[in-house]
């Protein structure tokens, strides 16, 4: 099997293998969140792209699943690393090159870049040549990567960078500074004056004292006074340097186009195992899922990866919530007292779906998750508009326009719309939005004040956010699955201050 | 070169943390007032006693002993230490009068500004050599024979000639010679300060006559890029040497900060034991004893603070407490049962530095640490929190007491009713006794005297403040059971005249 990409078994033109702007959806789901956060410390990449292109079929899920889970060894993971931070040298040197005046300050960063390169070649082959690898990904890359190691041409880019290298470090020089002449010349085995002057006074050393070596710039730069130096040197060890003018007009060119896609495609796995790394240690679990064609999805244990995100570094608990539907429910029509996780909930739905599609592991324990065409998302806006009537209207238009795009392989948030609308109309017209859904037969997560809506068919199941019941004023931010009942949370808190029905009877003394 | 004036084999360390109670200590025992006229308006003296005082309770019997033997001498020879301690203090002179310091970011400044106070240092270095030579023999303690050794020793003549060619080769005269490797992208790296393999002035030219080409140019006058760029190169070159130099003067410099700040303590006793003298007052050289013993055996002991401040000589006390856990003073109000009692203290403080006390003899046991717990005059709001106050207090010390430490009480815990206030403080004074802590515990509480008074403890001893028969106090203590009144009566009569009826 020949290499094409870590990120896709095959290449053909028809697939699309990089979106520039994320989906619509993102900002509702806080999907962008999670992605800004996850490839944050990896800007020079460009991973988004990748991030934002959900993958249509179930084999280059299970592709990447596979490459993902080889990515879990910690050795595995290093050695991708350690290559990585040399490609980074790399081309840091090389751009450097790009940059700078002088031919042998020019030249000697090139020889750094390829040397590096070397390193990171080497190095690789042979890591991967010991590794135990399963994915095809990662078999089909190491054949490639170590037919190139052993090539000729690579072979030859290896002994002469060596060569060259070892010749230039046999230069030892001086330099005599006197006023504003210059005098370059070879070193002749003088003592070293700092450690004499250090010994002549060492009698004196009374414990620490202040460091008064100052940090010289030691940043790659070379002026023309180093440079007119460097000449002189040129002329002093002419051999070595003319193998260097050999090297370079020999070597131009050296990184291989695979190697270079593979530097830049593994990070995207690398980028996402390092996030989850994180909030794993928080306790919470990441998991596989199926993926397929099945509407009969689950989650256990799920919760939602922005919200862990932000309370990585605080003491607060991420709650995590369970989700199953069974042939023929569709609709989780979520209902309970504000602030108890609804809209959490809704996210954490959308969140794991897009998650299995671009091939990642999702926030749970365990589940089974829907291979969609599209993803929807209709999120109540903030946006302050005064009249009513317009926000209506723009509402429904939107809706309508998602109706219109929505299949029956797609799925679809609702969360909380038509909150400002009285609740005739609310109820009116998320009756008919939800028949039409219903005829849809899409996956849907529908978060409501409207409790009827949670009882219309077999499609829908009814799931509630909870409080604690000793004090209804603090919530659990489990959402469970059982019939809306907006009179309990009402009740509670009524029992708490003894003023239910029964409580009163009771109280008041005939 | 160490100087070791205060410990046999280290540095006294000013800026050594001072035990937690500081504060309580320095405003119950009064302690500026003896700071005060140990440094005679010199800040510096100031805070060298502050610290030295208040941190004996670390030192060991033998370091006591050092210092004693030391203070001999200075009261010997005071007029040779003071001229060995102005050295120092010129040093300081010159820094400031001629803007001496290393303060710059190049390493050629570095270099200048670390020669120059390294000249001036060469000059008083030569200065503490002359003493030596003359003054050495005139001193008997261990602590100043070693110092005088190490000078000669090390400070030969020979040296001098050595640093002063230093001083003149760093100036490179000849141009700087530096080697150098090729690092990353070809750049220079491993810039080295070479030593001239040849001593001739004119070894540059012995350099061009050898095999090896050597290429040169120069950079144009008016070229300020390269200037700069060449000082850059002569910076990286010089970097380490100018370290090493700056260092050696920093090193210097803090050998004369030491040898001011150790010289500062004993400065300080001398100014102590002159002023006492003119008041007419004894010095003692204390006998200290281990901590696990119990020994307080006095004769003459004053309070140096009531002294000073008043000018005058004070009584003395006399008492034998040897073998003692517990010593309670009771007795008449203003009949010196405080003076007493900060007298203890004192000593106590000024043995464990090393000082000599104000006494005709003393002999005590030192403490692993000393602890006051006085009645505060401040904050007489309400009863409860007042007692409150003081608790909370006495939680602090408890959290720092360990055992052979020593505590002063005085008239603790007598913010509530007599009854509750002797309960409490005999079950704290129980306690501690049992801890083998040294207990000093002045009171007009008789239920709680006189408690102690009945279990007739052996390792117990009550003092009274003596009372004449006319009523005139002496202001002595004498070894006496505690009487069940005070002498309140007493100050109303003096004080407001007629019968106090």
């Amino acid at each position: 099997m020949t290499f094409h990409s870590i990120l896709f078994e095959r290449t053909e033109d028809s697939v699309k293998k990089e979106t520039p702007e994320a989906p619509v959806f993102f900002a509702d789901l806080n999907l962008d969140q999670i992605i800004d956060a996850v490839t944050a410390r990896r800007q020079e990449y460009n991973l988004k792209p990748f991030f934002y292109t959900p993958l249509r079929d179930v084999d280059t899920i299970q592709y990447r699943h596979e490459v993902m889970q080889d990515l879990e060894s910690s050795t595995l993971l290093s050695h991708i690393q350690s290559f990585a931070e040399k490609m980074i040298v790399m081309r840091r040197y090389l751009a450097l090159v790009d940059k700078l005046d002088f031919n042998y300050h020019k030249k000697g960063w090139f020889l750094e870049a390829a040397e590096v390169y070397c390193e990171a070649i080497n190095g690789l082959a042979h890591d991967l040549s010991l590794a135990d690898l399963k994915s095809r990904g990662f078999l089909a890359f190491r054949a490639y990567v170590t037919d190139y190691a052993n090539s000729h041409s690579f072979k030859s880019l290896t002994a002469e960078t060596q060569k060259c290298k070892a010749e230039l470090s046999t230069v030892q020089y001086c330099v005599i500074i006197k006023d504003s002449t210059v005098r370059v010349r070879k070193y002749e085995a003088e003592t070293d004056y700092s450690v004499e002057v250090e010994k002549t006074f060492e009698k004196f050393k009374q414990g620490a004292v202040k460091d008064y070596r100052v940090q010289l710039y030691e940043g790659s730069g070379m002026n023309h006074v180093e440079a007119q130096i460097l000449d002189f040197v040129a002329r002093l060890y002419p051999g070595a340097f003319a193998l260097l003018d050999l090297f370079c007009a020999r070597h131009s060119g050296f990184v291989d186009e695979t190697i270079r896609a593979f530097d830049r495609e593994i990070q995207f796995y690398v980028a996402y195992l390092e996030y989850i790394a994180n909030i794993k240690r928080k306790g919470l679990a990441f998991c596989y899922p199926q993926v397929g064609e099945s509407r009969e999805v689950f989650v256990s244990d799920g919760f939602d990866l922005a919200l862990a995100g932000k309370l990585l570094y605080t003491s607060t608990p991420v709650i995590c919530n369970d989700f199953a539907l069974r042939d023929p429910e569709r609709i989780i029509v979520v209902t309970g007292p504000n602030q108890g996780g609804k809209t959490t909930f809704a996210r954490t739905f959308g969140q794991l779906h897009y998650l299995a599609s671009i091939g990642c592991p999702v926030p749970g324990r365990e589940a089974r998750l829907f291979l969609y065409d599209q993803i929807f998302a209709h999120f109540e806006r903030e946006e302050n508009i005064k009249n009513l009537r317009g926000k209506l209207q723009d509402d429904l238009v939107r809706i309508h326009e998602i109706l219109v795009h929505a299949t029956p392989n797609s799925i679809l948030i609702m969360n909380e719309i038509f909150s400002s609308t009285t609740l005739q109309d609310a109820f009116f017209l998320s009756r008919k939005i939800i028949t039409r859904v219903m005829e849809l037969d899409l996956l849907c997560v529908w978060v409501t004040f409207i409790d009827e809506m949670a009882s219309l068919s077999e499609k829908t199941v009814s799931m509630v956010s909870t409080v604690v019941p000793e004090n209804p004023a603090e919530r659990t931010f489990k959402i469970v699955r059982k019939p809306a009942d907006g009179l309990a949370y009402a009740l509670s808190i009524a029992e708490k201050h003894r003023l239910t029905y029964e409580h009163i009877k009771e109280r008041i003394k005939p | 070169m160490k100087v070791f004036l205060m410990y046999r084999d280290r540095d006294f360390d000013p800026k050594h943390k001072l035990p937690s109670n500081e504060q309580a200590l320095t405003q119950d025992l009064e302690l500026s007032t003896l700071f005060n006229a140990m440094a005679l308006g010199d800040e510096f003296l100031f805070q060298v006693a502050k610290k030295a005082v208040l941190s004996g309770s670390n030192n060991d019997l033998d370091t006591i002993q050092y210092r004693q033997n030391i203070l001999k001498d200075c009261l010997k020879n005071a007029a040779v230490v003071r001229e060995i301690y102005r050295i120092p203090i010129e040093s300081i002179a010159n820094k400031q009068k001629h803007w001496m310091g290393i303060f710059s970011t190049y390493p050629a400044s570095i270099l200048t500004s670390s020669i120059q106070m390294l000249e001036m240092f060469v000059d008083l270095l030569k200065k503490l050599k002359r003493i030596a030579d003359e003054h050495a023999e005139q001193f008997e303690s261990e602590g100043f024979r070693r110092f005088f050794a190490m000078v000669k020793q090390e400070l030969d003549d020979d040296y001098f000639v050595i640093v002063e060619n230093h001083l003149r080769e760093l100036r490179f005269q000849g141009g700087v010679l530096l080697s150098a490797e090729l690092g990353k992208g070809n750049e220079g790296a491993h810039y080295v300060l070479r030593k001239p393999n040849h001593q001739d002035p004119n070894w540059m030219k012995r350099v061009l006559a050898k095999k090896s080409p050597v290429y040169s140019f120069t950079i144009h006058p008016r070229d300020d890029h390269g200037a700069g760029a060449l000082g850059e190169l002569r910076d990286r070159g010089i970097n380490l040497v100018a370290n090493a130099v700056a260092q050696s003067a920093d090193h210097i410099d803090s050998f004369l900060n030491t040898l001011r700040t150790e010289l500062a303590f004993y400065l300080g006793c001398l100014n102590l034991s002159e002023q006492l003298d003119q008041l007419g007052e004894p010095i003692a050289f204390p006998l200290p004893v281990a901590s696990h013993e119990r020994k307080h055996s006095i004769t003459g002991l004053y309070d140096v603070c009531l002294a000073l401040t008043m000018k005058q000589k004070v009584v003395g006390n006399d008492v034998n407490a040897d073998g003692k856990d517990l010593v309670i003073i009771t007795g008449a109000n203003q009949g010196g049962k405080s003076t007493f009692l900060r007298s203890i203290g004192l000593a106590q403080l000024m043995m464990q530095c090393g000082m000599f006390v104000a006494a005709q003899t003393f002999s005590a046991n030192v403490g692993k640490g000393l602890f006051t717990h006085y009645k505060r005059e401040e904050d007489a709001t309400m009863k409860s929190g007042k007692l409150d106050e003081e608790l909370d207090r006495m939680s602090v010390i408890v959290d720092a007491l360990t055992s052979d430490c020593i505590a002063l009480f005085n008239e603790s815990f007598a913010a509530t009713n007599e009854r509750e206030g002797s309960e409490i403080a005999r079950q704290i004074v129980s306690a501690l006794l049992e801890k083998r802590i040294k207990v000093f515990f002045v009171t007009h509480q008789y239920e709680l005297a006189h408690g102690f008074q009945d279990k007739k403890m052996e390792n117990s001893i009550f003092l009274r403040a003596e009372r004449q028969t006319d009523g005139g106090r002496t202001f002595k203590l004498i070894e006496e059971e505690p009487l069940q009144t005070s002498f309140g009566v007493d100050l109303y009569q003096r004080i407001f005249g007629g019968n106090g009826a």
